[in-house]
């Protein structure tokens, strides 16, 4: 399961249940994560390209799944809406 | 999250400022999001030995990332589009100069792989049916052209390494990219729209033509 490879980050007041699918590398999934921080919205996410061989594999199959373009960062919002890639406004809209 | 930055980020961040200014590109003034893409772009860097663009996820084998190795083949078209390439590290001279806002991530523009490959073969058929005497060889970064036996080892203009060109063909049915001269200096290139300054002279866009074949 693509689970396990989550950490999980606290936060405030849990509305929301939120998967980031990010890259380490990436500017945009860290403005995602500073906008989660700075937000106190409690979350969990994986950095899919520090994962090696089948658990990378895996947890990209996920993200195809929920965001056929494969595209980062993924958020994944209580199982079911996706926002694929950061946009300040969408997030705003979807998370506060 | 990570405020600081080592020495080398602060320094690679430079030089690929200094080289952007000097090709008529410009870095994103938001430096903390430069200077993390910098930093991304070494770690890619000792990672996978080649400068995959931090913000994609490659397959860790050259010939099959090569289009997404920064600049990428789709930073021009990007920041032509949106003012931004995907991740944003360059912006156009309108968002650098505050005319043009830019408020997210853009939208991907990278072929699935299946049509990438399909593109390639194309763009490889039409070179083998073309009428040049010589090869003509394209920069998929950013639309030079020359006519040699091989490809250069280094793009002149944008420096791009030899592994980045494609033959071209100017041929058949046209070719598959438009071409635009420089009014000023007669420099031409292959690319979907006229550089935002003549690498050559440096006159702006608008004195560009495209070029009637
Ligand atoms: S130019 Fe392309 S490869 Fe380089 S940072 Fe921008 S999007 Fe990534």
């Amino acid at each position: 399961m693509f689970e396990e490879y989550l950490e999980m980050v606290e936060g405030e007041e849990g509305k929301h249940d939120l998967i980031l699918f990010a890259l380490s590398t990436c500017g945009w999934c860290r403005k995602a994560r500073s906008f989660l921080d700075e937000n106190k919205l409690p979350y969990r996410y994986v950095y899919v390209d520090l994962l090696e061989g089948d658990s990378q594999k895996e947890v990209f199959e996920e993200v195809k799944r929920r965001n056929p373009r494969k595209t980062f960062p993924t958020l994944v919002i209580d199982n079911e809406e996706v926002i694929a890639g950061f946009n300040e406004d969408k997030y705003r809209e979807a998370l506060l | 999250m990570n405020p600081d930055f080592e020495p080398e980020v602060l320094e690679f961040r430079d030089r690929l400022e200094k080289e952007a200014e000097e090709g008529g590109y410009h870095l994103n003034p938001d430096r903390e999001m430069t200077l993390m893409l910098a930093e991304g772009l070494l770690v890619n860097r000792k990672r996978y030995g080649y400068l995959l663009c931090p913000c994609r996820m490659g397959e860790g084998v050259m010939e099959r990332d090569l289009d997404i190795i920064c600049p990428c083949d789709y930073r021009d078209a990007d920041l032509d589009e949106y003012g931004q390439c995907y991740c944003a590290l360059y912006v156009s001279r309108e968002v650098l100069e505050g005319k043009r806002e830019i408020k997210g991530q853009i939208p991907e523009r990278r072929p699935e792989p299946e049509e990438l490959e399909r593109k390639r073969e194309e763009s490889r058929a039409k070179a083998r049916a073309g009428r040049e005497s010589m090869p003509l060889w394209r920069c998929k970064v950013c639309g030079y052209l020359a006519a040699r036996g091989n490809p250069p080892e280094v793009c002149p203009i944008c420096k791009a390494g030899r592994e980045r060109f494609e033959q071209f063909s100017l041929g058949g049915d046209g070719p598959p990219v438009p071409l635009w001269r420089c009014k000023v200096c007669g420099y031409l290139a292959a690319r979907g729209n006229p550089p935002e300054v003549c690498p050559i002279c440096k006159a702006g866009r608008e004195r560009f033509e495209q070029f009637p074949l």
